[in-house]
Protein backbone atom coordinates (compact mmCIF):
# COMPACT_ATOMS: atom_id res chain seq x y z
CA UNK A 1 0.00 0.00 0.00
CA UNK A 2 2.78 2.24 0.72
CA UNK A 3 4.70 1.20 -1.89
CA UNK A 4 2.22 1.79 -4.37
CA UNK A 5 1.43 5.33 -3.04
CA UNK A 6 5.32 6.33 -3.05
CA UNK A 7 5.11 4.64 -7.05
CA UNK A 8 2.31 7.15 -7.52
CA UNK A 9 3.92 10.01 -6.06
CA UNK A 10 6.91 9.36 -8.14
CA UNK A 11 4.86 9.08 -11.36
CA UNK A 12 2.88 12.81 -10.55
CA UNK A 13 6.21 14.36 -10.11
CA UNK A 14 7.62 13.32 -13.27
CA UNK A 15 4.30 13.93 -14.94
CA UNK A 16 4.76 17.61 -13.99
CA UNK A 17 8.21 17.73 -14.34
CA UNK A 18 7.80 19.47 -18.04
CA UNK A 19 6.20 22.57 -16.08
CA UNK A 20 8.99 22.51 -13.84
CA UNK A 21 11.82 21.63 -15.73
CA UNK A 22 10.88 21.70 -19.74
CA UNK A 23 14.81 21.78 -20.62
CA UNK A 24 15.00 18.21 -18.90
CA UNK A 25 12.05 16.93 -21.03
CA UNK A 26 14.11 15.27 -23.81
CA UNK A 27 16.60 13.98 -21.23
CA UNK A 28 14.33 12.38 -19.08
CA UNK A 29 12.84 10.76 -22.56
CA UNK A 30 16.13 9.04 -23.20
CA UNK A 31 17.06 8.01 -19.23
CA UNK A 32 12.97 6.67 -19.19
CA UNK A 33 13.66 4.89 -22.84
CA UNK A 34 17.24 3.47 -22.03
CA UNK A 35 15.98 2.17 -19.32
CA UNK A 36 13.26 -0.26 -19.95
CA UNK A 37 16.03 -2.03 -22.37
CA UNK A 38 17.71 -1.97 -18.65
CA UNK A 39 14.84 -3.31 -17.18
CA UNK A 40 15.33 -6.25 -19.93
CA UNK A 41 18.46 -7.35 -18.97
CA UNK A 42 17.58 -7.19 -15.29
CA UNK A 43 14.97 -9.63 -16.22
CA UNK A 44 17.80 -11.94 -17.04
CA UNK A 45 20.04 -10.99 -14.41
CA UNK A 46 17.44 -12.70 -12.23
CA UNK A 47 18.28 -16.22 -13.32
CA UNK A 48 22.21 -14.93 -13.32
CA UNK A 49 21.87 -14.71 -17.09
CA UNK A 50 24.07 -11.79 -18.39
CA UNK A 51 23.59 -10.74 -22.30
CA UNK A 52 26.20 -8.97 -24.11
CA UNK A 53 24.10 -8.79 -27.09
CA UNK A 54 20.76 -7.17 -26.01
CA UNK A 55 21.76 -3.79 -27.91
CA UNK A 56 20.16 -6.38 -30.65
CA UNK A 57 16.63 -6.16 -29.91
CA UNK A 58 17.25 -2.56 -28.94
CA UNK A 59 18.40 -1.64 -32.89
CA UNK A 60 15.66 -4.06 -34.13
CA UNK A 61 13.12 -1.47 -32.09
CA UNK A 62 14.39 1.37 -33.93
CA UNK A 63 14.78 -0.10 -37.32
CA UNK A 64 10.94 -1.08 -36.91
CA UNK A 65 10.07 2.05 -36.47
CA UNK A 66 12.46 3.03 -39.29
CA UNK A 67 10.84 0.53 -42.07
CA UNK A 68 7.70 1.52 -40.86
CA UNK A 69 7.66 4.90 -40.97
CA UNK A 70 9.19 4.86 -44.48
CA UNK A 71 6.40 2.30 -45.89
CA UNK A 72 3.23 4.27 -43.89
CA UNK A 73 3.26 8.20 -43.96
CA UNK A 74 1.02 8.30 -41.43
CA UNK A 75 1.36 5.53 -39.17
CA UNK A 76 0.60 5.73 -35.92
CA UNK A 77 3.00 5.23 -32.59
CA UNK A 78 0.95 2.82 -30.98
CA UNK A 79 0.98 0.54 -34.08
CA UNK A 80 4.78 1.18 -34.26
CA UNK A 81 4.99 -0.20 -30.39
CA UNK A 82 2.51 -2.99 -31.13
CA UNK A 83 4.65 -3.60 -34.20
CA UNK A 84 7.99 -3.58 -32.17
CA UNK A 85 6.74 -5.92 -29.53
CA UNK A 86 5.80 -8.49 -32.24
CA UNK A 87 9.20 -8.46 -34.28
CA UNK A 88 11.34 -8.24 -31.14
CA UNK A 89 8.95 -11.13 -29.51
CA UNK A 90 9.59 -13.43 -32.46
CA UNK A 91 13.37 -12.39 -32.67
CA UNK A 92 13.38 -12.90 -29.00
CA UNK A 93 11.87 -16.32 -29.61
CA UNK A 94 13.74 -17.65 -32.29
CA UNK A 95 17.13 -16.67 -31.06
CA UNK A 96 15.83 -17.67 -27.02
CA UNK A 97 15.20 -20.70 -28.43
CA UNK A 98 19.18 -21.71 -29.52
CA UNK A 99 20.75 -19.60 -26.31
CA UNK A 100 18.80 -20.51 -23.71
CA UNK A 101 20.27 -23.66 -24.13
CA UNK A 102 23.46 -22.24 -22.41
CA UNK A 103 24.46 -20.38 -19.33
CA UNK A 104 26.95 -18.60 -17.76
CA UNK A 105 30.07 -16.93 -20.12
CA UNK A 106 28.65 -18.88 -23.33
CA UNK A 107 25.32 -17.29 -22.99
CA UNK A 108 26.85 -14.01 -22.88
CA UNK A 109 28.91 -14.78 -25.93
CA UNK A 110 26.24 -16.19 -27.93
CA UNK A 111 24.22 -13.71 -27.68
CA UNK A 112 27.12 -10.84 -28.54
CA UNK A 113 27.83 -13.04 -31.76
CA UNK A 114 24.33 -13.11 -32.63
CA UNK A 115 24.16 -9.38 -32.38
CA UNK A 116 27.38 -8.73 -34.09
CA UNK A 117 25.74 -10.41 -36.81
CA UNK A 118 22.91 -8.11 -36.86
CA UNK A 119 25.46 -5.43 -36.45
CA UNK A 120 26.99 -6.65 -39.81
CA UNK A 121 24.14 -7.15 -41.91
CA UNK A 122 22.71 -3.20 -40.97
CA UNK A 123 25.90 -1.59 -41.93
CA UNK A 124 26.60 -3.64 -44.85
CA UNK A 125 23.14 -4.16 -46.53
CA UNK A 126 23.39 -0.53 -47.74
CA UNK A 127 20.35 -0.32 -50.30
CA UNK A 128 18.19 -1.63 -46.77
CA UNK A 129 19.30 -0.36 -43.97
CA UNK A 130 21.05 3.15 -45.19
CA UNK A 131 24.87 1.53 -44.09
CA UNK A 132 26.45 3.30 -41.34
CA UNK A 133 24.23 6.15 -41.67
CA UNK A 134 21.32 4.26 -41.02
CA UNK A 135 17.79 5.61 -41.24
CA UNK A 136 15.88 8.30 -40.48
CA UNK A 137 12.41 7.87 -38.42
CA UNK A 138 9.88 10.11 -39.39
CA UNK A 139 7.32 11.33 -36.84
CA UNK A 140 4.19 9.06 -36.54
CA UNK A 141 0.92 10.42 -35.50
CA UNK A 142 -0.44 9.71 -32.40
CA UNK A 143 -4.34 8.72 -32.57
CA UNK A 144 -4.84 10.73 -35.87
CA UNK A 145 -2.82 13.71 -34.62
CA UNK A 146 -0.35 15.35 -35.79
CA UNK A 147 2.78 16.95 -33.89
CA UNK A 148 5.42 19.74 -34.73
CA UNK A 149 9.01 18.76 -33.63
CA UNK A 150 8.73 20.76 -30.18
CA UNK A 151 5.10 19.52 -29.42
CA UNK A 152 6.04 15.64 -30.42
CA UNK A 153 9.23 15.71 -27.85
CA UNK A 154 6.57 16.41 -24.99
CA UNK A 155 4.42 14.15 -26.54
CA UNK A 156 6.76 11.29 -26.64
CA UNK A 157 7.74 12.62 -23.25
CA UNK A 158 4.47 10.93 -21.71
CA UNK A 159 4.24 7.80 -24.22
CA UNK A 160 7.44 6.98 -22.71
CA UNK A 161 6.59 8.06 -19.31
CA UNK A 162 3.41 6.10 -19.59
CA UNK A 163 5.04 2.95 -21.03
CA UNK A 164 7.75 2.86 -18.50
CA UNK A 165 5.39 2.97 -16.31
CA UNK A 166 2.98 0.50 -17.55
CA UNK A 167 6.16 -2.38 -17.58
CA UNK A 168 7.37 -1.70 -14.43
CA UNK A 169 3.88 -2.80 -13.01
CA UNK A 170 3.80 -5.95 -15.52
CA UNK A 171 6.97 -7.07 -14.64
CA UNK A 172 6.48 -6.07 -11.35
CA UNK A 173 4.06 -8.75 -11.56
CA UNK A 174 6.33 -11.17 -13.72
CA UNK A 175 8.74 -11.60 -10.98
CA UNK A 176 6.31 -12.15 -8.89
CA UNK A 177 4.59 -14.68 -10.27
CA UNK A 178 5.27 -18.42 -10.39
CA UNK A 179 7.45 -18.43 -13.92
CA UNK A 180 9.07 -15.10 -12.71
CA UNK A 181 9.59 -16.61 -9.27
CA UNK A 182 11.52 -19.82 -11.20
CA UNK A 183 13.97 -17.20 -12.72
CA UNK A 184 15.79 -17.15 -9.02
CA UNK A 185 14.95 -21.33 -9.10
CA UNK A 186 16.91 -22.10 -12.06
CA UNK A 187 19.88 -19.36 -10.61
CA UNK A 188 19.90 -21.62 -7.14
CA UNK A 189 19.10 -24.88 -8.53
CA UNK A 190 18.95 -25.56 -11.73
CA UNK A 191 18.64 -29.67 -11.45
CA UNK A 192 15.54 -29.11 -8.66
CA UNK A 193 13.92 -27.08 -11.18
CA UNK A 194 14.22 -30.49 -13.42
CA UNK A 195 13.22 -32.58 -10.91
CA UNK A 196 10.20 -31.12 -10.26
CA UNK A 197 8.56 -31.47 -13.08
CA UNK A 198 9.70 -28.01 -14.86
CA UNK A 199 12.08 -27.40 -18.46
CA UNK A 200 14.68 -24.84 -16.95
CA UNK A 201 15.03 -24.30 -20.13
CA UNK A 202 11.56 -22.79 -21.11
CA UNK A 203 11.87 -20.67 -17.81
CA UNK A 204 14.85 -18.73 -19.49
CA UNK A 205 13.10 -18.73 -22.87
CA UNK A 206 10.49 -17.01 -21.33
CA UNK A 207 12.53 -14.39 -19.41
CA UNK A 208 14.40 -13.97 -22.73
CA UNK A 209 11.65 -13.02 -24.37
CA UNK A 210 10.12 -10.62 -21.79
CA UNK A 211 13.34 -9.28 -21.69
CA UNK A 212 13.65 -8.84 -25.80
CA UNK A 213 10.23 -7.19 -25.96
CA UNK A 214 11.25 -4.41 -23.23
CA UNK A 215 14.92 -3.66 -24.90
CA UNK A 216 12.85 -3.66 -27.98
CA UNK A 217 10.25 -1.14 -26.57
CA UNK A 218 13.29 0.89 -25.17
CA UNK A 219 14.66 1.00 -28.91
CA UNK A 220 11.84 2.01 -30.75
CA UNK A 221 10.80 5.09 -28.18
CA UNK A 222 14.74 6.16 -28.31
CA UNK A 223 14.61 5.81 -31.87
CA UNK A 224 11.35 7.92 -32.20
CA UNK A 225 13.04 10.49 -29.58
CA UNK A 226 16.31 10.68 -31.80
CA UNK A 227 14.67 9.94 -35.26
CA UNK A 228 17.29 8.05 -35.96
CA UNK A 229 18.01 4.57 -36.40
CA UNK A 230 21.70 3.58 -36.52
CA UNK A 231 23.69 -0.02 -36.76
CA UNK A 232 25.61 1.79 -33.78
CA UNK A 233 22.21 0.92 -31.54
CA UNK A 234 23.29 -2.69 -32.16
CA UNK A 235 27.23 -2.60 -31.68
CA UNK A 236 28.69 -4.83 -28.77
CA UNK A 237 29.46 -1.68 -27.06
CA UNK A 238 25.73 -0.93 -25.97
CA UNK A 239 24.83 -4.05 -25.27
CA UNK A 240 27.76 -3.80 -22.58
CA UNK A 241 26.99 -0.63 -21.81
CA UNK A 242 23.24 -1.93 -21.01
CA UNK A 243 24.63 -4.35 -18.70
CA UNK A 244 26.65 -1.95 -17.16
CA UNK A 245 23.70 0.17 -15.89
CA UNK A 246 21.94 -2.60 -14.48
CA UNK A 247 24.55 -3.66 -12.69
CA UNK A 248 25.43 0.10 -11.18
CA UNK A 249 21.72 -0.04 -10.60
CA UNK A 250 21.23 -2.86 -8.28
CA UNK A 251 19.38 -5.80 -9.37
CA UNK A 252 17.03 -5.92 -6.12
CA UNK A 253 14.20 -4.02 -7.40
CA UNK A 254 13.17 -2.13 -10.98
CA UNK A 255 13.78 1.23 -9.90
CA UNK A 256 16.87 0.32 -10.19
CA UNK A 257 17.27 -0.06 -13.64
CA UNK A 258 15.90 3.61 -14.28
CA UNK A 259 18.21 5.25 -11.05
CA UNK A 260 20.89 3.27 -13.10
CA UNK A 261 20.28 4.68 -16.46
CA UNK A 262 20.18 8.27 -14.50
CA UNK A 263 22.99 8.48 -13.12
CA UNK A 264 24.55 6.73 -16.02
CA UNK A 265 23.67 9.08 -18.26
CA UNK A 266 23.99 12.35 -16.07
CA UNK A 267 27.66 11.79 -15.22
CA UNK A 268 28.21 10.85 -18.98
CA UNK A 269 26.56 14.53 -19.89
CA UNK A 270 28.33 17.11 -16.99
CA UNK A 271 31.54 14.95 -16.99
CA UNK A 272 31.54 15.70 -20.86
CA UNK A 273 30.86 19.55 -19.75
CA UNK A 274 33.40 19.05 -16.44
CA UNK A 275 36.62 17.51 -18.75
CA UNK A 276 36.76 16.46 -22.38
CA UNK A 277 36.49 12.88 -22.73
CA UNK A 278 36.68 12.16 -18.81
CA UNK A 279 33.15 10.38 -18.69
CA UNK A 280 34.33 6.72 -18.77
CA UNK A 281 37.05 7.12 -16.42
CA UNK A 282 34.39 8.26 -13.84
CA UNK A 283 32.00 6.07 -14.81
CA UNK A 284 34.53 3.43 -14.66
CA UNK A 285 35.79 4.40 -10.71
CA UNK A 286 31.78 4.67 -10.30
CA UNK A 287 31.60 1.23 -10.98
CA UNK A 288 34.16 -0.61 -9.40
CA UNK A 289 33.50 1.96 -5.92
CA UNK A 290 29.95 0.10 -6.46
CA UNK A 291 31.29 -3.36 -7.04
CA UNK A 292 33.29 -2.98 -3.94
CA UNK A 293 31.64 -1.55 -1.68
CA UNK A 294 27.48 -2.20 -2.52
CA UNK A 295 27.11 -4.84 -5.30
CA UNK A 296 24.01 -4.65 -4.91
CA UNK A 297 24.34 -1.46 -6.34
CA UNK A 298 22.07 1.94 -6.37
CA UNK A 299 19.54 -0.09 -4.97
CA UNK A 300 21.36 -1.55 -1.74
CA UNK A 301 23.35 2.39 -1.56
CA UNK A 302 19.39 3.56 -1.21
CA UNK A 303 17.97 0.75 0.95
CA UNK A 304 21.19 2.18 3.23
CA UNK A 305 20.87 5.80 3.58
CA UNK A 306 16.81 5.13 3.73
CA UNK A 307 19.08 3.34 7.15
CA UNK A 308 17.63 1.58 9.92
CA UNK A 309 14.45 2.80 10.14
CA UNK A 310 13.10 0.27 6.97
CA UNK A 311 15.79 -2.24 8.03
CA UNK A 312 14.03 -2.27 11.47
CA UNK A 313 10.52 -2.24 9.69
CA UNK A 314 10.86 -5.03 7.78
CA UNK A 315 12.27 -7.42 10.22
CA UNK A 316 9.32 -6.38 12.39
CA UNK A 317 6.75 -7.26 9.22
CA UNK A 318 8.52 -10.57 8.58
CA UNK A 319 7.95 -11.14 12.47
CA UNK A 320 4.66 -10.06 12.31
CA UNK A 321 4.12 -12.67 9.52
CA UNK A 322 5.26 -15.43 11.20
CA UNK A 323 2.87 -15.46 13.79
CA UNK B 1 4.55 -58.77 2.07
CA UNK B 2 6.38 -59.62 -0.01
CA UNK B 3 4.42 -57.88 -2.91
CA UNK B 4 5.70 -60.13 -5.92
CA UNK B 5 1.89 -61.07 -6.47
CA UNK B 6 0.34 -57.20 -6.95
CA UNK B 7 0.25 -57.24 -10.49
CA UNK B 8 1.69 -54.69 -12.43
CA UNK B 9 5.00 -52.95 -11.01
CA UNK B 10 5.07 -49.21 -10.50
CA UNK B 11 8.40 -49.20 -11.35
CA UNK B 12 10.49 -51.35 -12.94
CA UNK B 13 14.34 -52.01 -13.54
CA UNK B 14 15.32 -54.80 -15.74
CA UNK B 15 19.12 -55.72 -16.29
CA UNK B 16 20.36 -52.87 -15.88
CA UNK B 17 24.31 -52.05 -16.54
CA UNK B 18 26.49 -48.94 -16.36
CA UNK B 19 30.15 -48.82 -16.25
CA UNK B 20 32.23 -45.67 -14.68
CA UNK B 21 35.67 -46.44 -16.26
CA UNK B 22 36.84 -49.37 -14.02
CA UNK B 23 33.94 -49.12 -11.49
CA UNK B 24 30.59 -51.48 -12.11
CA UNK B 25 28.22 -49.79 -10.48
CA UNK B 26 25.16 -51.68 -12.19
CA UNK B 27 25.67 -55.15 -13.98
CA UNK B 28 22.25 -56.32 -14.42
CA UNK B 29 20.23 -55.25 -12.38
CA UNK B 30 16.40 -56.41 -11.97
CA UNK B 31 14.02 -54.82 -9.36
CA UNK B 32 10.52 -53.79 -9.04
CA UNK B 33 8.74 -51.87 -6.93
CA UNK B 34 4.91 -53.03 -6.54
CA UNK B 35 1.80 -50.27 -5.34
CA UNK B 36 1.76 -49.87 -1.25
CA UNK B 37 5.54 -51.00 -0.82
CA UNK B 38 8.26 -49.14 0.69
CA UNK B 39 11.31 -51.06 -0.58
CA UNK B 40 14.91 -50.54 1.21
CA UNK B 41 18.40 -50.84 -0.94
CA UNK B 42 21.20 -51.91 1.48
CA UNK B 43 24.66 -52.23 0.72
CA UNK B 44 28.03 -50.97 1.06
CA UNK B 45 29.10 -47.46 0.28
CA UNK B 46 30.05 -47.23 -3.81
CA UNK B 47 27.96 -49.88 -4.61
CA UNK B 48 25.46 -48.13 -6.99
CA UNK B 49 22.58 -47.52 -4.75
CA UNK B 50 22.58 -43.61 -5.63
CA UNK B 51 23.29 -44.64 -9.09
CA UNK B 52 20.36 -46.42 -9.14
CA UNK B 53 18.20 -43.65 -8.07
CA UNK B 54 20.38 -41.81 -11.29
CA UNK B 55 18.96 -44.18 -13.45
CA UNK B 56 15.37 -44.71 -12.36
CA UNK B 57 15.14 -40.86 -12.83
CA UNK B 58 16.63 -40.05 -15.91
CA UNK B 59 19.63 -38.14 -14.65
CA UNK B 60 22.16 -41.07 -15.58
CA UNK B 61 21.32 -43.35 -18.92
CA UNK B 62 22.21 -46.94 -18.44
CA UNK B 63 24.49 -48.77 -20.72
CA UNK B 64 22.07 -51.17 -21.36
CA UNK B 65 18.88 -52.67 -19.38
CA UNK B 66 15.33 -50.47 -18.98
CA UNK B 67 13.65 -48.42 -16.71
CA UNK B 68 9.92 -48.72 -16.80
CA UNK B 69 7.12 -46.65 -14.93
CA UNK B 70 3.32 -48.35 -14.63
CA UNK B 71 4.33 -50.76 -17.45
CA UNK B 72 6.03 -47.88 -19.89
CA UNK B 73 9.36 -47.40 -21.14
CA UNK B 74 11.32 -44.37 -19.72
CA UNK B 75 15.02 -45.36 -19.82
CA UNK B 76 16.89 -42.05 -21.60
CA UNK B 77 14.14 -39.37 -20.56
CA UNK B 78 14.78 -36.43 -18.94
CA UNK B 79 14.38 -36.02 -15.11
CA UNK B 80 11.19 -33.33 -15.59
CA UNK B 81 9.61 -36.30 -17.90
CA UNK B 82 9.55 -38.96 -15.37
CA UNK B 83 9.14 -36.51 -12.81
CA UNK B 84 6.05 -35.58 -14.50
CA UNK B 85 4.78 -39.16 -14.41
CA UNK B 86 4.69 -39.67 -10.74
CA UNK B 87 7.90 -40.52 -10.03
CA UNK B 88 9.36 -37.64 -7.27
CA UNK B 89 13.00 -37.34 -5.95
CA UNK B 90 14.00 -36.25 -2.37
CA UNK B 91 18.25 -36.21 -2.27
CA UNK B 92 20.62 -36.73 0.14
CA UNK B 93 22.36 -33.39 -0.43
CA UNK B 94 18.76 -31.30 -0.18
CA UNK B 95 18.16 -29.48 -3.53
CA UNK B 96 16.53 -26.53 -2.45
CA UNK B 97 15.93 -22.82 -4.18
CA UNK B 98 18.27 -20.88 -1.00
CA UNK B 99 17.75 -17.63 -2.58
CA UNK B 100 14.00 -18.07 -1.69
CA UNK B 101 11.85 -18.65 1.56
CA UNK B 102 10.85 -22.42 2.28
CA UNK B 103 7.04 -21.30 1.55
CA UNK B 104 8.29 -20.14 -2.16
CA UNK B 105 9.94 -23.20 -2.50
CA UNK B 106 6.94 -25.30 -1.66
CA UNK B 107 4.69 -23.17 -3.30
CA UNK B 108 6.72 -23.28 -6.63
CA UNK B 109 6.66 -27.13 -6.80
CA UNK B 110 2.64 -26.35 -6.18
CA UNK B 111 2.40 -24.51 -9.41
CA UNK B 112 4.59 -26.71 -11.44
CA UNK B 113 2.96 -29.66 -10.51
CA UNK B 114 -0.75 -27.28 -11.18
CA UNK B 115 1.03 -25.74 -14.31
CA UNK B 116 -0.14 -22.52 -13.14
CA UNK B 117 2.17 -20.18 -15.50
CA UNK B 118 -0.12 -17.05 -15.42
CA UNK B 119 2.38 -14.21 -15.54
CA UNK B 120 0.46 -11.65 -13.99
CA UNK B 121 -0.44 -13.83 -10.92
CA UNK B 122 1.89 -14.15 -7.74
CA UNK B 123 2.68 -17.00 -6.64
CA UNK B 124 1.96 -16.43 -2.93
CA UNK B 125 -1.42 -16.42 -3.82
CA UNK B 126 -1.81 -19.62 -5.86
CA UNK B 127 -4.75 -21.68 -4.77
CA UNK B 128 -2.59 -24.25 -3.35
CA UNK B 129 -1.44 -22.62 -0.76
CA UNK B 130 -3.10 -23.97 2.33
CA UNK B 131 -1.81 -27.38 1.01
CA UNK B 132 1.73 -26.43 0.72
CA UNK B 133 1.35 -25.28 4.49
CA UNK B 134 -0.24 -28.09 5.61
CA UNK B 135 2.59 -30.34 3.95
CA UNK B 136 5.74 -28.46 6.06
CA UNK B 137 3.35 -28.78 9.05
CA UNK B 138 3.39 -32.38 8.55
CA UNK B 139 7.42 -32.59 8.14
CA UNK B 140 7.92 -30.02 11.13
CA UNK B 141 8.85 -27.50 9.35
CA UNK B 142 5.89 -24.90 9.39
CA UNK B 143 8.04 -22.72 11.38
CA UNK B 144 10.45 -22.07 9.80
CA UNK B 145 8.28 -21.63 6.52
CA UNK B 146 9.44 -17.31 6.22
CA UNK B 147 13.32 -18.22 6.49
CA UNK B 148 15.45 -18.29 3.76
CA UNK B 149 16.01 -22.54 2.60
CA UNK B 150 19.85 -21.22 2.74
CA UNK B 151 19.42 -19.90 6.51
CA UNK B 152 18.03 -23.48 7.61
CA UNK B 153 20.35 -25.95 9.58
CA UNK B 154 20.75 -29.64 7.61
CA UNK B 155 18.11 -31.62 9.31
CA UNK B 156 15.61 -29.28 8.31
CA UNK B 157 16.84 -28.60 4.73
CA UNK B 158 16.33 -32.15 4.49
CA UNK B 159 12.76 -32.26 5.65
CA UNK B 160 12.13 -29.70 3.35
CA UNK B 161 13.90 -31.58 0.92
CA UNK B 162 11.58 -34.27 1.13
CA UNK B 163 8.46 -32.03 1.40
CA UNK B 164 9.11 -30.44 -2.16
CA UNK B 165 9.01 -34.06 -3.69
CA UNK B 166 5.43 -34.73 -1.71
CA UNK B 167 4.36 -31.59 -2.82
CA UNK B 168 4.09 -33.20 -6.54
CA UNK B 169 1.58 -35.65 -5.22
CA UNK B 170 3.79 -38.72 -6.85
CA UNK B 171 2.86 -42.27 -6.90
CA UNK B 172 6.63 -42.98 -6.22
CA UNK B 173 9.37 -41.35 -4.06
CA UNK B 174 12.45 -42.31 -4.54
CA UNK B 175 14.68 -41.54 -1.25
CA UNK B 176 18.44 -41.12 -0.79
CA UNK B 177 19.23 -41.77 3.31
CA UNK B 178 15.85 -39.92 4.20
CA UNK B 179 17.27 -39.11 7.77
CA UNK B 180 21.08 -38.42 6.99
CA UNK B 181 21.79 -35.39 8.34
CA UNK B 182 18.95 -35.00 11.07
CA UNK B 183 19.38 -34.89 14.41
CA UNK B 184 20.02 -38.73 16.12
CA UNK B 185 17.00 -37.72 18.29
CA UNK B 186 15.07 -36.78 15.68
CA UNK B 187 15.69 -39.17 13.72
CA UNK B 188 12.87 -42.27 14.22
CA UNK B 189 10.03 -39.54 14.94
CA UNK B 190 10.61 -37.62 11.31
CA UNK B 191 10.79 -40.95 9.51
CA UNK B 192 7.87 -41.77 11.54
CA UNK B 193 5.86 -38.73 10.69
CA UNK B 194 7.20 -38.91 7.11
CA UNK B 195 5.62 -42.72 6.17
CA UNK B 196 2.69 -41.74 7.89
CA UNK B 197 2.69 -38.97 5.59
CA UNK B 198 3.15 -41.74 2.63
CA UNK B 199 0.92 -44.06 3.52
CA UNK B 200 -2.05 -41.42 3.83
CA UNK B 201 -1.25 -40.61 0.58
CA UNK B 202 -0.88 -43.50 -1.10
CA UNK B 203 3.08 -43.22 -2.16
CA UNK B 204 5.01 -46.10 -2.59
CA UNK B 205 8.50 -45.67 -2.01
CA UNK B 206 12.34 -46.51 -2.55
CA UNK B 207 14.77 -45.55 0.12
CA UNK B 208 18.06 -45.77 0.32
CA UNK B 209 19.81 -46.25 4.11
CA UNK B 210 22.30 -47.13 6.11
CA UNK B 211 20.48 -47.12 9.46
CA UNK B 212 19.37 -51.12 10.02
CA UNK B 213 17.31 -50.26 12.81
CA UNK B 214 15.34 -47.67 10.08
CA UNK B 215 15.32 -50.35 7.75
CA UNK B 216 13.99 -52.54 10.07
CA UNK B 217 10.97 -50.40 11.22
CA UNK B 218 9.55 -48.97 8.01
CA UNK B 219 10.18 -51.06 4.67
CA UNK B 220 8.13 -53.97 3.66
CA UNK B 221 11.03 -55.24 1.69
CA UNK B 222 14.39 -55.14 1.31
CA UNK B 223 17.11 -55.38 -1.13
CA UNK B 224 20.81 -55.83 -0.76
CA UNK B 225 23.24 -54.33 -3.68
CA UNK B 226 26.82 -55.39 -3.86
CA UNK B 227 29.23 -55.28 -6.67
CA UNK B 228 26.93 -53.85 -9.05
CA UNK B 229 24.02 -56.81 -8.43
CA UNK B 230 20.76 -57.24 -6.02
CA UNK B 231 22.59 -60.22 -3.76
CA UNK B 232 19.45 -60.60 -2.12
CA UNK B 233 15.52 -59.12 -2.07
CA UNK B 234 12.81 -60.47 0.61
CA UNK B 235 11.16 -59.22 4.26
CA UNK B 236 13.26 -57.22 6.38
CA UNK B 237 13.28 -59.71 9.27
CA UNK B 238 14.60 -62.49 6.83
CA UNK B 239 17.15 -60.07 4.85
CA UNK B 240 18.61 -58.70 8.25
CA UNK B 241 19.20 -62.02 9.78
CA UNK B 242 20.87 -63.73 7.00
CA UNK B 243 24.78 -64.64 7.59
CA UNK B 244 26.11 -63.36 4.36
CA UNK B 245 24.12 -60.17 4.63
CA UNK B 246 25.71 -59.47 8.62
CA UNK B 247 29.08 -59.94 7.26
CA UNK B 248 29.01 -58.38 3.94
CA UNK B 249 26.72 -54.88 4.62
CA UNK B 250 25.89 -54.52 8.72
CA UNK B 251 28.97 -56.67 9.92
CA UNK B 252 31.17 -53.43 10.12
Amino acid sequence: MKKGLVAFALLLALALLPFAASNMVVFATMVMAKGLAVLGILVLLRADQVSFGHAMFFAAGAYTAAFLTAAWRDIDLILLLVATLAVTGIAGLLIGVFVTRYRGIFFGMINLAFSMVLYSILEKAFHITGGSDGLRIRRPTLLGFEFSRSEFDLVMFYVVLAVAAACCVLVGRYLLSPLGQALRAVKTNETRVEYLGLSAKSVLLTGYVISAMLCGLGGVLMGLVQGLASPEHAFWSRSAELVFIAVLGGQGHIAGAFAGTLVFEWVRTSAAALLDDSWQLILGVTLIAIILWAPGGLIQLWHRLAGRRTSSDRTGSESGVAE
Amino acid sequence: MSGHDQGQPLLQAEGLKLRFGGIIAADGINLSLFPGEHLAIIGPNGAGKTTFLNICTGYLKPNAGRVSVGGQEITGRPPRRITRMGVARAFQIPQLFTEQTVLENMLLAGSIRERRWNLLRRLDGIPGRAEMEHLLDLVGCADVRNRLASELPEGKRKLVDIALALALKPKVLLMDEPTSGVASADKFGVMETLMNALREAHVSSVFVEHDMEMVKLYATRVAVWAQGIIQMTGEPEVVLNDPDVIRNVIGN
